[in-house]
């Protein structure tokens, strides 16, 4: 028998000031850099504008490129991706061509431009993206919408099935993944379209996972109304759970690196936060979650009965599930 | 054993429907063969992949409301909608989607497209045709001063002097000014303002006979001939009411001439229309301006039919039908109207402007002088499936080449098939034959997940297709929860046999309240995501769901078939 991690005695709950101040430190590293350079850089879907995808005979020089998009579309960035032979052309709706044109004729007088620079055969269009203003601000807001009603679900959720102290530890430390995912997202300039705020709701709901397997543990232990402290509670738990959490991660992290290497320049975004989803909710499930969790216990204390620690009503809907399979 | 036997079944029944939801099967749609499109039937899986992996074009429309407001946005973009669906299923696309979404908003994606200028062209249309008369009262020379005066009011200085800078070669007025016209024009703008307040009275009593309209229009037109207008406008040759503009007064002029301002500057009953087409006289390229009646003799809505045709005399014409009322109205109008000009206006675009010959009844033809066949054919399809009851506008549109889809799929399943085998690898190299059986049951939960993808009819998109890996990765977490358990039991002295039932038993808590608050979070992003993301979201829920039945039944399953075969599993179990 293979194993690893098996039996530790970590007393991981000690360690939680270094790393409050580690991921305070990452945060705030993040949120200057918001200050310095401006906000994330997102994608055209939530900031309006066009976008073309090229892909050249030759490999073309950028200078040229940029000469030849200029006069059609002033202040366009002109980005390499992927391989030497493809570019993409970013360029805002300019304030006139919302009267004549619309949005997507920006993209068409990019493309002329172009063919009579390098001729119609000397490149291709891969793909073509136009949002119009309107359309890039619901999104914006769809997206806060859908992280915050997310959120609220879950807390509602988990206060059903445990207790509230337990639900609004799991949020908090939800909310502590949003913001250290937004700053590695600014710190490593990742493109936010919407696949990555989809990368992000994944990586929520995959920490959240590692929390609620860690919380299971522990509303379990606390049922067996052994007479210690919930900080002890706590750390057994984390020991007793490291090994599945060990090879979870290993196996999500297998398949999220097969997604950075092979799945192309279009996922790549996604993978790259995915990959950091998996580390935050490893470090957040142990370390922000848990002490929150003792936090919230120390200002408000459950309900002492005789010594035992765990309030009995609270463990009641799991143990009549443990009933109903153990009947099976 | 009963029980192990019901579970067998009931595994390989899923199986079996999954294979069967799986199976490429005939189904009718259209296919391009040889460019055109045609309905065939063709052998597929039936699993529909998005745009972002076939190639094709999305727009997402809404009421353009810089043209006037909408009363109702909702109920105008319901019957937008079947005029959209009318049109494009005409172009002849292989399963198109034309969906309403929300109360302000038209999604149309069109898969396989190869001429997106010409998809957003035909959809984007208002294809609203009216028959207006041409003006012979002179009633652009009578508002000239007027325009003039709107004009300076409203065009930038620097706009009208690069316009000037390129049109002194215009012969007529526009010759008059090889000057810049920046310093010119404010003293001509003055005195068009002090004639404007005349004419607007002459204008203003039509009852007045025409001739003394006509001279206080020339009168008045005198002083200012280096207005925008004047400046710009010659008479047209032989149509009366049509006048020629320099395309780059063109350029400028436009916006001005489709305001309202403009338009209600002109004679009571008149209207200003350009031409669609350009004409070239002298080296020069012209665009023509029509005065015409502003009500219509007939418009669009009464046309029954259309249907493109090709003469070699005339070159590519739209042939057209009306209903009988509109055929009897038609013919009286006409009529009356015999050697008038005839201006056939689309959109507010004069196509032609013929001379009446004789009445006209329920069949005519609107010719399309230099157009190509493919724009009278669109032009047809536009007609028949009739206007647009809004305005609309593109609000975003997305272009995937097919090289990109095909790029996008080859990629990700080949990033599938070596995440699949990372996880293999992990998983039965640390629990060995327990790690097999969790791997087995992978494999169900592989084919469950596309059958239940095929089954909702969902689309498979790229963040999809990721999502699908991702969640194989995730999907074993559910068996480590469990054989973890089961090593622990197993620590605790159990039983093999007891060991199992309680290492699933304690795992399922967890198990299922990870895997609900997963899907919760998946329901959201479904709720309040588009295009892609949605796709995403079904992926993941449907992946979620085949991963909590394979993890507590198939795997569940798989151990009582080994722990019953081999007796050596029942001493030692290989974990």
């Amino acid at each position: 028998m293979l194993r690893i991690f098996h039996n530790t005695q970590f007393d991981f709950i000690r360690w939680w000031k270094t790393a409050a101040m580690a991921t305070i430190a990452f945060i705030l590293l993040g949120l200057g850099s918001f200050a310095i350079t401006g906000a994330v850089n997102y994608s055209i879907e939530f900031t309006s504008g066009t976008l073309v995808q090229l892909e050249f005979r030759q490999p073309p020089n950028v200078a040229e490129l940029r000469a030849a998009v200029t006069p059609v579309a002033p202040g366009a960035e002109i980005t390499q991706y992927g391989s030497a032979t493809e570019y993409t052309v970013r360029a805002q709706e300019s304030e006139q061509a919302g009267a004549g044109g619309g949005a997507e004729s920006v993209g068409r007088r990019i493309q002329q431009a172009l063919a009579a620079k390098y001729g119609a055969q000397g490149f291709r269009v891969v793909r073509t993206e136009a949002v119009g203003p309107r359309v890039g601000a619901e999104l914006r807001r769809g997206a806060a919408i859908a992280m915050l009603l997310g959120s609220l679900i879950t807390l509602v959720y988990l206060a059903f099935r445990f207790e509230w102290r337990f639900a609004v530890a799991a949020v908090l430390s939800t909310a502590h993944d949003v913001l250290l995912t937004m700053a590695f997202i600014k710190l490593f300039d990742i493109e936010v379209s919407l696949t990555v705020v989809a990368a992000i709701l994944t990586l929520l709901g995959y920490s959240m996972n590692d929390t609620i397997i860690i919380f299971d543990r522990v509303r379990e232990d606390l049922r067996q109304k052994r007479k210690e402290p919930l900080r002890d509670t706590l750390n057994r738990a984390i020991n007793e759970t490291l090994p599945r959490s060990v090879l979870t991660h290993a196996t999500t992290l297998a398949a999220t690196i097969a997604l950075i290497v092979f799945a192309g320049e279009v996922l790549r975004p996604f993978a790259w936060v995915m990959a950091f989803g998996v580390f935050v909710a490893t470090f957040s499930s142990i370390y922000v979650a848990g002490p929150l969790l003792l936090w919230i216990e120390r200002r408000y204390p459950r309900p002492q009965v005789a010594g035992v620690t765990a309030r009995p009503s609270a463990p009641r809907p799991a143990a009549r599930e443990t009933e109903t399979a153990g009947a099976r | 054993m009963p029980n192990l036997k019901y579970r067998l079944l009931l595994i390989g029944a899923l199986l079996l429907a999954s294979a069967w939801a799986l199976f490429p099967r005939t189904v009718v749609e259209r296919v391009k063969r040889n460019g055109v499109f045609v309905t065939d039937t063709v052998r597929r899986v039936p699993l529909k992949r998005g745009l972002d992996l076939q190639g094709g074009m999305h727009l997402t429309l809404e009421i353009d409301e810089s043209k006037g407001t909408v009363a109702n946005p909702s109920e105008a973009l319901d019957r937008a909608l079947t005029v959209v669906r009318n049109r494009i299923d005409e172009l002849g696309v292989a399963e198109p989607v034309v969906q309403k979404v929300g109360d302000d908003r038209i999604i149309v994606e069109l898969p396989g497209i190869d001429d997106p200028v010409r998809a957003q062209g035909v959809v984007e249309r208002a294809a609203f045709l009216e028959f207006q008369i041409t003006d012979e009262t002179q009633a652009l020379e009578r508002s000239l001063p007027r325009l003039d005066a709107i004009a300076a009011r409203l065009l930038p200085q620097a706009a009208a002097r690069t316009a000037s800078a390129t049109a002194p070669g215009a012969p007529g007025a526009g010759a008059a000014a090889p000057t810049g016209l920046g310093g010119l024009l404010t003293p001509g703008a003055d005195s068009a303002r002090r004639d404007t307040t005349q004419v607007a009275a002459a204008a203003g009593s039509d009852s007045a006979p025409r001739d003394t309209a006509r001279r206080a229009g020339d009168s008045a037109a005198v002083p200012s001939t280096n207005g925008a207008f004047s400046k710009a406008v010659q008479q047209g040759a032989g149509i009366p009411g049509q006048y020629f503009v320099a395309e780059s007064d063109y350029l400028r002029l436009q916006p001005l001439v489709d305001s309202p301002e403009v338009q209600a500057a002109m004679p009571p009953g008149k209207v200003l229309r350009w031409g669609a087409d350009t004409a070239v006289l002298g080296g020069q390229v012209y665009r023509s301006l029509y005065v015409l009646d502003s009500r219509p003799i007939i418009t669009g809505e009464y046309l029954v039919d259309a249907k493109p045709t090709s003469d070699p005399v005339e070159g590519n014409a739209v042939q057209f039908t009306l209903s009988r009322e509109g055929g009897r109205r038609f013919q009286n109008e006409t009529s009356r109207h015999i050697k008038d000009n005839m201006a056939v206006v689309l959109d507010q675009r004069v196509i032609t402007a013929p001379t009446i010959q004789s009445a006209i009844g329920v069949n005519g033809q609107i010719t399309l002088g230099g157009g190509s066949l493919q724009e009278a054919q669109d032009l047809a399809i536009v007609l028949r499936a009739g206007a647009l009851p809004v305005p609309l506008k593109v609000a975003e549109t997305r272009e995937i080449g097919a090289s990109l889809g095909q790029d996008s799929i080859r990629k990700g399943v080949l990033a599938m098939v070596i995440a699949v085998l990372l996880v293999m690898t992990i998983m039965i190299s640390y629990y060995r034959m327990s790690g097999a059986l969790a791997v087995a049951a992978l494999v169900t939960y592989g084919v469950y997940t596309l059958a239940v993808l095929a089954g909702f009819n969902a689309v498979l998109t790229l963040p999809g297709l990721a999502g699908f890996v991702l969640s194989i990765g995730i999907a074993v977490d559910a068996n480590v929860l469990i054989f973890e358990r089961i090593r622990e039991e197993l620590d605790r002295g159990k039983s093999v046999r007891l060991a199992i039932d309680e290492g699933f038993r304690h795992a399922l808590s967890a198990i299922v309240d990870s895997s609900v608050a997963t899907i919760l979070t998946a329901a959201v992003l479904y709720q309040y995501g588009t295009g892609p993301v949605r796709g995403f979201a079904v992926t993941l829920i449907a992946g979620i769901a085949a991963s909590l039945f394979t993890a507590i039944f198939v795997t569940r399953t798989f151990f009582m078939i080994w722990l019953s075969r081999s007796p050596r599993a029942q001493q030692a179990l290989s974990i």
